[in-house]
């Protein structure tokens, strides 16, 4: 090894080069998450499902027995729109609450649990930016694993189903750009209430070392969240749990668009999400890092 | 009729208080004040009235509210209602009406005779009463409201007594000729479940009906009761007159003159008070025409008028009653408490579906309110109908009829139109069609749609009898949709050689959206009226465009969220803020010490006790490193080492003393760091990627210059080899290890810190990393060692810390240390006891003396190495030889006196 001899150029203060508003650029993070298993695996059950569901759907054929209920299900091959809602309508309530809780679960837990994190805090790498960027870029997985359930199952249902307008289940119909545009509210809905799951799993994973304990801990509080919303003895108080809103994206698919469900809905979510950010950062920034 | 005049006095005597009358106090559950009822039966000219008198808390006087039930109903049906607005502070009388209930009597559809006289009579009882407001002696102040059969009381107790104040009727009929009778045509299936459900009443069978029950009309009730004889509590007149149009299927005159002088429309001219109209949108029986009736009528009168179109109706649907009610009380305290500070709410005022709130299950309703009330034919566009003249049957029987609103069948079915759904029928060959172009844009319904036809029919007479109705029908041509299920009726006669009119469509609110189209249908039948037996041809061509209103100025309302909409994550934000800037550092970072600039580390009084730990782990530490020295750090397990390193790198926050580095003051994050490379307990990667990639993002998170990184220098330390290119998961302890120095050692830091540094490592590589090391600093760069492997500390530093349980046990180099030839050896030809040992450390100019490998170990302080044997063998202590002693190892362990190791 050759030695240097020469001692560097550099101001006390800081090495050359380095700027804390330039660690960890998003595109690193993104990068270093990308190649997890966990992200694969993720987006490889997102892109299957949509085929597992055309599947059943030829293997099934007509179910003529449904009580009377109207569901999305009744309407599911009328077109790719359709088929595409239909997904988000068997996801919402639970598959997608997963990619959420693992992404911005996981994301500094798993730091923590591989003795990465404090490299990267000695780098160093300003705490409230690691944070910063790496809910960043966990939002940003999340964003992407919801978008790409619903494309994959408009190009799917468009090939199995052709490409129409989207039927209701209650009898209505709406034009097929219109019900792209419906479908994205839709999705921008179910996002926008996934964002206190994501502050739950962000704030727990800034609390412990072990990824899977942020991951369920805020997979589980959803579920109890989605229990305390069938105590209907609860009354207007349910308003307040994030759960209750969940569906509200279905006001989306009506035939006269209903964006009060969704506007409360968001509002909830992200008054839940923003003080369990807040927390995070504020906890994050005087922790030991022991890890 | 003739209007009667008060007799105040008499009729204060004429009224009993029969037996039965219990006084009861309904304390409401959770709601204070309690409301008081009284409920008495009234004995009005022979036939005995049901009421019951509510009041609420509070002394002196207050106006008084007479709230009438629907038809089929009774007094029951609106206590909810009356207990509230006693709360609000009205003095409050329900009545059963005649022939209902507990009530006696028969059913004379509001005669003015007797069930207004009653009306009249019941405010004489309310002007005798000690709390009730008087505008002077024997006048009350007093509002009148109610719906349906209750709202045309109202209407009418206004237009025979002038002592009434303000009135607000819901869901009732300013004609009821017109309602049962539209433009000729019998309407007969809601005419049939009206006369059923007088029929059927039985008095005092009636059970207290829930206060969920309609108001309205109550079809249900018709059930059972077959004893009842055909004219049931009807009066001979009113039945007779209903069998008898119900038989022909075609109103007379004479069934026209009777119902119409039953209507509030004949006594319109003298009702001037202030009345809130609310009407049903979802309503077929009682039109929107009706309550426009009654708004010109009463706006001409110069009374103050406000209409309120609810969603729903006698049809079903939303009928707001919350809101509603609210509504009414804020209508009586303007216009009773005479309260001028009250809203009373915009002067027309329409509730719009938005759709299904998922949550809920219910319609979300929004607001278009207009501050003056614009009529049915307000701002008409035209609308071009196209399509030739059309000849269609109208089927001998009159079956099967057309379908549009089904009375009674509940679940509100109307209100599935304005939700793109609904059930309409018209059979082909039975009706003409005519259908506008697609709408460019948006249209928006309010009011009664015109357009003329002319009308030629092959029947005898040369009538006809036809239905006209108009679908908005979607893009795809098929689904249509039928505003509200309305359609009007319409008796022509004389059309044998073609007449031509104007038909007046039924009076919606409905938003016919771009895209969608118009679509007008006039049918020969409709299930809900009579229409004639005998077959015909009719022929129907359009004359004109169809006129569509729209009632300019009449704005949608964004629908009112609750206010935590906005609230709640303000608050949020609020919350969020107070949460990180209470978190801020207690004090700024110390300012940097520019005499320290050259000195890579300094420590001074550094302590750190772990949360919930019982002894600190580092306890007022401090020294100092030079440039270009190499520093071991020694120290048994749990001597605090790693902690110390750790609060050099700013992982964690030291509980007191101070770290400088070149001057800089360390806290998490402290920009300075970048001049530190370190490599503490062990590697951290992320075991899916590749060493080189680890490196490579390593660097980039650093943000720093790639060219800065001298990565070669630092993966020929790593001596990795084609292993760079695989997922770490897959390395040895020994190869983290390397990479995890390589990338301490990326970016060639100017203080290097190594903890442990030849865990791991073969003896070649030990060697090796001796060199490195030695090499670095001879760079004028610094290196800090931590390790328990004392050996290799000797080899390769200048300087040494030792530490031991958390403090400084000395600092210096490492030659002043371990001393020159203070400390000997002396080897022992067997093991000698404690006593010998303390014995030789206790020798004059000994300072100390520790069992060591294979002797024991003298430091000297004072006496040499030949004095010291002379006093070793004097004690007998079996030395074999005496020698020099510089290991480092040893002079560790004397240094921490010995038992600790």
């Amino acid at each position: 090894m050759s030695t240097p001899t020469t001692t560097r150029t550099g101001t006390a203060e800081s090495a050359p080069g380095y700027r804390p508003g330039r660690t960890l650029p998003l595109r690193v993070e993104a990068l270093r998450q990308w190649k997890r298993r966990r992200t694969l695996v993720m987006g490889g059950i997102l892109i299957a499902l949509p085929f597992i569901l055309v599947i059943a759907f030829a293997i099934g054929g007509e179910d003529n027995d449904r009580n009377g209920r109207i569901t999305l299900m009744d309407t599911a091959t009328a077109s790719g729109a359709n088929f595409a809602a239909t997904c988000l309508f068997v996801s919402a309530g639970f598959l997608l609450v997963i990619p959420v809780a693992l992404f911005c679960g996981d994301t500094v837990a798993s730091e923590a649990s591989w003795s990465s994190l404090r490299y990267l805090l000695a780098a160093p790498v300003p705490r409230s930016r690691l944070l910063a960027s790496k809910l960043t870029v966990a939002l940003g997985y999340s964003a992407a694993a919801m978008v790409l359930l619903p494309l994959v199952a408009l190009a799917v249902g468009t090939v199995a189903y052709g490409w129409g307008p989207l039927q209701l289940p209650t009898g209505g119909s709406v034009p097929a750009g219109d019900a792209l545009f419906r479908i994205a509210v839709a999705v921008a809905f179910v996002f926008a209430s996934q964002l206190v799951t994501a502050g739950l799993a962000f704030w727990l994973s800034t609390r412990t070392d072990a990824p899977l304990g942020a991951v369920g801990g805020a997979v589980g509080l959803t579920i109890v969240g989605n229990v305390l919303d069938a105590v209907t003895a609860l009354g207007d108080w349910r308003e307040y749990l994030p759960a209750h809103w969940q569906f509200a994206w279905i006001d989306a698919l009506q035939p006269q668009l209903e964006w009060g469900g969704m506007v409360k809905g968001t509002a909830i979510s992200l008054t839940y999400a923003v003080v369990l950010f807040a927390l995070a950062f504020r906890g994050f920034a005087r922790k030991d890092i022991v890890s | 009729m003739r209007l009667r005049l008060p007799r105040w006095a008499a009729v204060t005597a004429v009224l009993a208080v029969l037996a039965g009358a219990g006084t009861v106090t309904a304390v409401a559950s959770d709601d204070p004040p309690p409301v008081h009822r009284a409920d008495r039966m009234l004995d009005l000219d022979g036939v005995k009235l049901d009421t019951s008198y509510f009041t609420g808390g509070g002394d002196g006087r207050r106006p008084a509210v007479l709230l009438g039930h629907g038809f089929g109903g009774s007094k029951d049906d609106v206590r909810a209602q009356a207990e509230q607005l006693a709360r609000d502070g009205y003095a409050v009388l329900t009545w059963s009406a005649r022939g209902f209930g507990a009530s006696t009597g028969q059913i004379g559809l509001n005669d003015p005779d007797h069930e207004v006289r009653d009306a009249r009579k019941l405010i004489d009882w309310l002007a005798a009463r000690p709390e009730v407001l008087l505008d002077k002696a024997g006048d009350p102040r007093v509002g009148v409201t109610g719906a349906s059969y209750g709202g045309a009381i109202s209407l009418l107790a206004a237009g025979h007594d002038p002592r009434v104040d303000a009135i607000a009727p819901q869901i009732t009929y300013w004609n009821l000729a017109d309602a049962l009778f539209p433009q000729g045509v019998f309407k007969k299936l809601w005419a049939g479940i009206f006369f059923s459900a007088g029929t059927t009443a039985q008095p005092g069978a009636q059970q207290g009906t829930q206060p969920s029950a309609q108001q309205g009309v109550q079809p249900g009730a018709a059930a059972g009761k077959a004893a009842a004889d055909a004219c049931g509590r009807f009066t001979p007149e009113l039945c007779a007159l209903y069998q008898r149009v119900a038989v022909s299927g075609k109103p007379d005159a004479a069934a026209r003159a009777l119902l119409e002088a039953r209507s509030p429309s004949a006594v319109g001219a003298r009702i001037k008070v202030p009345a809130l109209l609310v009407q049903g949108q979802s309503d077929s029986l009682f039109t929107l025409a009706q309550s426009d009736a009654m708004a010109k009528t009463l706006t001409a009168n110069g009374a103050p008028v406000a209409v309120d179109w609810i969603s729903g109706g006698h049809d079903g649907g939303d009928r707001e009653t919350e809101r509603v009610e609210r509504r009414i009380s804020g209508w009586f305290d303007r216009w009773l408490k005479r309260d001028t500070s009250v809203d009373t709410g915009p002067a027309f005022r329409v509730s719009r579906t938005g759709g299904v709130d998922s949550t809920d299950g219910q319609a979300t309703l929004r607001a278009a309110t207009a501050d003056r009330y614009p009529g049915l034919t307000a701002g008409t566009t035209a609308v071009p109908l196209a399509g030739p003249a059309q000849t269609f049957a109208n089927p001998a029987g009159a079956a099967p009829p057309a379908v549009s609103a089904v009375p009674g069948l509940g679940g509100g079915v109307a209100g599935l139109s304005s939700l793109g759904v609904g059930i309409s029928l018209d059979f082909p060959g039975q009706h003409a069609r005519f259908d506008a172009k697609p709408q460019t844009e948006p249209l928006r319904i309010t009011g009664t749609p015109t357009v003329r036809v002319k009308v030629t029919s092959t029947a005898a007479d040369g009538s006809a009898v036809l239905f006209a109705k108009v679908y908005d029908v979607g893009p795809d041509g098929r689904q249509q949709v039928l505003p509200a299920q309305l359609v009007t009726s319409v008796r022509v006669d004389g059309a044998k050689a073609g007449k031509s009119l104007a038909l007046t469509l039924p009076a919606i609110d409905h938003e016919v959206e771009a895209g969608h189209r118009l679509r007008l249908v006039v049918a020969a039948t409709d299930l809900g009226y009579a229409s004639p037996v005998a077959p015909a041809g009719y022929t129907v061509a359009v004359e004109s465009p169809l006129a569509v209103p729209t009632a300019p100025g009449l704005d949608t309302q964004a629908a009112t969220l609750p206010w935590w909409v906005w609230g709640l994550p303000l608050l949020g934000l609020a919350v969020a803020a107070a949460l990180l800037l209470t978190a801020r550092r207690r004090t700024t970072a110390p300012a940097p010490d520019p005499e320290l600039a050259a000195v890579p580390l300094q420590i001074a009084g550094l302590s750190k006790k772990y949360k919930g730990g019982d002894r600190y782990s580092v306890r007022d530490l401090s020294f100092r490193v030079e440039q270009g020295q190499v520093l071991g750090l020694l120290g048994p397990n749990g001597a605090g080492k790693t902690t110390t390193l750790r609060m050099l790198m700013g992982l964690i926050t030291p509980d007191e003393g101070e770290i400088r580095v070149f001057g800089q003051a360390i806290r998490p994050g402290a920009p300075v760091l970048s001049r530190v490379g370190a490599f503490v307990e062990g590697a951290g990667f992320l075991p899916h990627l590749s060493g080189r990639e680890n490196l490579d993002l390593y660097w980039k998170a650093t943000g720093r210059p790639a060219e800065d990184a001298h990565v070669d220098e630092a993966l020929r330390i790593a001596n990795l080899g084609g292993a760079l290119e695989r997922a770490v998961r897959t390395y040895s302890q020994g190869m983290r290890q390397r990479l995890a120095l390589a990338q301490a050692m990326l970016g060639l830091p100017d203080l290097l810190i190594l903890d442990e540094p030849t865990n791991g490592l073969d003896p070649p590589q030990i060697r090796e990393m001796r060199e490195v090391m030695i090499r670095y600093a001879a760079g004028g760069r610094t290196v800090i060692v931590s390790s328990h492997l004392l050996a290799e500390v000797e080899q390769s530093c200048t300087h040494l810390v030792v530490m031991d349980r958390g403090q400084l046990v000395q600092a210096g180099p490492v030659a002043e240390i371990t001393g020159s030839g203070d400390t000997l050896l002396v080897s022992l030809a067997r093991e000698i006891d404690d006593a010998l040992v303390e014995k030789t450390a206790a020798l004059p100019g000994v300072a100390a003396a520790t069992r060591a490998d294979g002797g024991l170990l003298v430091r000297l302080d004072g006496t040499d190495a030949t004095a010291l044997i002379g006093e070793l063998v004097r004690l007998d202590v079996p030395l074999t030889g005496v020698g020099p002693h510089r290991r480092l190892e040893d002079a560790f362990l004397t240094l921490i006196g010995g038992g600790a190791a």
